[in-house]
């Protein structure tokens, strides 16, 4: 058992403390053969086939949230972008900056929640950092993870690859995580029954190129949400999108809160979701693969791949009117009226 | 009723449409001017025009309250955020907004200054009570809709004898507004105007019949959802075919003909009319602003600290005047797109999601 109630200085200076930290909690929940070995680095063998590496920090506020906290947000979001190139994910590296003060009980519950989410993706934590920085020098907690996998043979997903006449998919519902995580911020306090759709999706995808290898682009569209994503897909690809409002997955509560916020759905962040782009005869079978599985059971054709020299998101209004969906200017500023 | 899917219903627009392609006169083209940014940003997140006949044209008006502050008030609201052990609060949409030299309120924050995103004044009482050390300020802005929380606000702050608490208000009116378009509009193809929604729910639709009757104009009042707008125009059409000018209600899920007469008389209580004020686009109104009465002077910023006076420039190419009154549309104005754009807006149109330019920008610019 740790002692100490809060998280000091002391758990960062290499010492004793963090010695203690390391064995009682880190080495205890993560449970592996890597970081048993108590090295500075973990060692493996390398499977055959392409390797992908990612990169991801988490600074979210509040740290705990319906539907997950930031522990399973950080081994979750990294395996997902791994899993965005097709690759099947194997390691995590751990990166904590933690704020003096912190209670050890909190850091508790998100070493476990980490612990949960990477068993349930088949993933090891096999190595990590921890630095503690003075009061008033971080927020709470800071977690960095990266992520390596590998690709399978004839798999080549890149967000380069959409090609005009493609269709583009989404698995479920939009912006659920982003107005759960607001609900709770401090300023705001609306009460919904929104939960995080945060999730490792890494199973959907496997089975998803297994039977089409040849899936052209993927990406889980979090930051900046799904107008974001497609922005970046038409950049990367000298393409344009035609997305139908008619049948974009928005929940009605999702949708009131936006509006109470003057906010844009389609710019909230999601996790757990994942926007597919594929050839137009592959898609049937993208959808059949996609909707057997538990993480993909909503998942519809939403939108199409147009040759556009300007690369525009357009969309479809549901009045029969289009409109650009755009790069996002900075953050997202709730309206004054 | 859920008021807000119902009134997005694609298949009633469909119903709509083709009613006014029917009403409208062939051989006459109608302008209409939607006065709020709220209607602006309906309209091109619905893609109305695309839906209008072509005789039919919509001009973007200047009530997007962020767009019409001058930088002059920007430069001053910043000025009083860099002030020491003060927390600056403002409403989302104003902090990205540039003063001069490309300084804003979040660039203040960035170094150093403590300026917080508020979602109401509320939160600003809430500070200061907190906060006992430290000296709250409200950045008031907006027409009638915002005002009333103000001063709400103000009063709250007496009851409770907060003495950290103040307003920096710029609460601007909006029928002084419609008048000088009006007499700015030299031109006047104006055929009439699409009328402010949740203003009206605070001043009534009475309040715009002078302006409408005196520069024969006529105005339907309209929600803010794309249904309320393309009902709206068919009234316009309507009144503009039979030769009227009346001040119709569209919008009587909320409006009524004398407003919220409480939320009006507490206005007057707290605050007086101002005689005059600068516009960014619209340059000096009388009477067109409000300000503090001496009653409620402790709370009044411009009466508590030292606001330096800071005169606004405005860049030579900008267009911003001629779009607010209707008499250009932003794809006329030189700098639009390639030097005035969301991430460097040089114009008061450019400067908030729902200023004409920045809606057009946003949502229209494929058209072009």
């Amino acid at each position: 058992m740790i002692e100490k109630v809060c998280i000091d200085l002391s758990h960062g200076s290499g010492g004793r403390a963090m010695a203690q930290l390391i064995d009682t909690l880190f080495v205890k929940v993560f449970d592996n053969e890597w970081l048993a070995q108590k090295n500075d680095q973990a060692c493996f063998h390398v499977e055959k086939g392409r390797m992908v590496i990612s990169t991801d920090g988490h600074v979210i506020s509040p740290i705990f949230f319906p539907g997950g906290d930031i522990g399973s947000l950080s081994v979750n979001g990294t395996i997902n972008d791994v899993v965005m190139s097709g690759a099947k994910p194997l390691f995590l590296s751990v990166g904590f900056i933690i704020e003096e003060g912190f209670p050890i009980e909190s850091l508790e519950r998100i070493v476990k929640s980490m612990a949960e989410a990477a068993k349930k993706a088949e993933v090891a934590i096999v190595t990590g950092d921890t630095k503690v920085v003075e009061k008033g020098k971080g927020d709470g907690i800071f977690i960095t993870t990266t992520g390596v996998g590998v690709v399978p043979e004839g798999v080549n997903i890149s967000g380069d690859r959409a090609k005009p006449g493609d269709n583009v998919i989404i698995n479920g519902f939009l912006g659920d995580h982003g107005i759960a995580i607001m609900s709770k911020r401090e300023n705001l306090q609306f009460h919904t029954e929104i939960k995080s759709d945060c999730a490792a999706l890494n199973d959907l995808v496997k089975v998803m190129v297994e039977v089409v290898p040849d899936i052209h682009c993927l990406r889980d569209p979090t930051r900046g949400g799904f107008a974001t994503t497609l922005n970046e897909f038409a950049k990367q690809s000298q393409v344009g999108f035609i997305i139908e409002e008619d049948k974009l997955p928005i929940r009605p509560e999702v949708m009131s809160a936006c509006e109470l916020l003057g906010l844009d759905p389609l710019y909230i962040a999601n996790e757990g979701k994942i926007i597919v782009i594929c050839a137009e005869e592959d898609t049937d079978n993208v959808l059949t693969a996609m909707r057997n599985h538990p993480l993909g059971k909503e998942a519809q054709v939403v939108g199409k791949v147009i040759e556009d020299d300007n690369h525009f998101v357009q969309l479809k209004t549901r009045f029969g009117g289009s409109r650009i969906v755009d790069w996002l200017v900075g953050e997202q500023l709730p309206r004054i009226c | 009723m859920k008021y807000i899917e119902e009134f997005r219903n694609g298949e009633l627009a469909k119903a709509i449409v083709e009613k006014i392609k029917k009403t409208v006169d062939p051989n006459r083209h109608y302008q209409f001017m939607e006065f709020c940014g709220g209607h602006t940003h309906a309209i091109y997140r619905y893609g109305i025009p695309d839906l209008l006949p072509e005789n039919v044209e919509l001009v973007h008006g200047p009530g997007c309250p962020v767009c019409v502050l001058p930088i002059a008030k920007v430069d001053q609201a910043i000025a009083l955020a860099q002030l020491p052990n003060v927390i600056f609060c403002s409403y989302g949409d104003m902090l990205r907004v540039p003063g001069s030299h490309k300084n804003s309120l979040l660039k203040a924050k960035a170094n150093g200054a403590d300026v917080r995103m508020v979602y109401s004044v509320d939160d600003a009482i809430e500070l200061a009570k907190n906060n006992p050390n430290k000296e709250v300020i409200f950045f008031g802005i907006g027409f009638e809709t915002t005002t009333p929380p103000t001063v709400v606000a103000i009063k709250q702050a007496k009851a409770m004898n907060l003495k950290n608490f103040s307003v920096f208000c710029n609460h601007v009116l909006t029928p002084p507004a419609l008048a000088a378009i009006l007499t700015l509009q030299t031109k006047s193809s104006l055929n009439g105007f699409i009328g402010p929604a949740h203003v009206s729910i605070i001043i009534g639709s009475e309040a715009y019949k002078k302006v409408c009757q005196q520069y024969h104009k006529p105005m339907v009042i309209a929600g803010f959802e794309p249904l309320d707008v393309l009902h709206t125009l068919l009234m316009l059409i309507q009144q503009v075919n039979e030769n009227r000018c009346d001040v119709e209600n569209q919008y009587t899920r909320a409006v009524t003909k004398e407003g919220n007469v409480i939320s009006q008389q507490l206005m007057y209580d707290v605050l007086e009319l101002r005689e005059t004020f600068e516009w960014r686009g619209l340059g000096w109104i009388p009477n067109s602003a409000l300000s503090i009465k001496k009653e409620y002077e402790r709370f009044d910023a411009e009466k508590k600290f030292e606001i330096p006076m800071i005169e606004s420039e405005e860049h030579q190419g900008c267009e911003c005047g001629a779009i607010l009154c209707g008499l250009k549309k932003p794809c006329d104005c030189k700098l639009f797109e390639k030097v005035c754009n969301p991430e460097n807006p040089v114009g008061a149109c450019m400067v908030s999601a729902e200023g004409a330019c920045a809606a057009y920008y946003a949502y229209g610019r494929h058209k072009k």
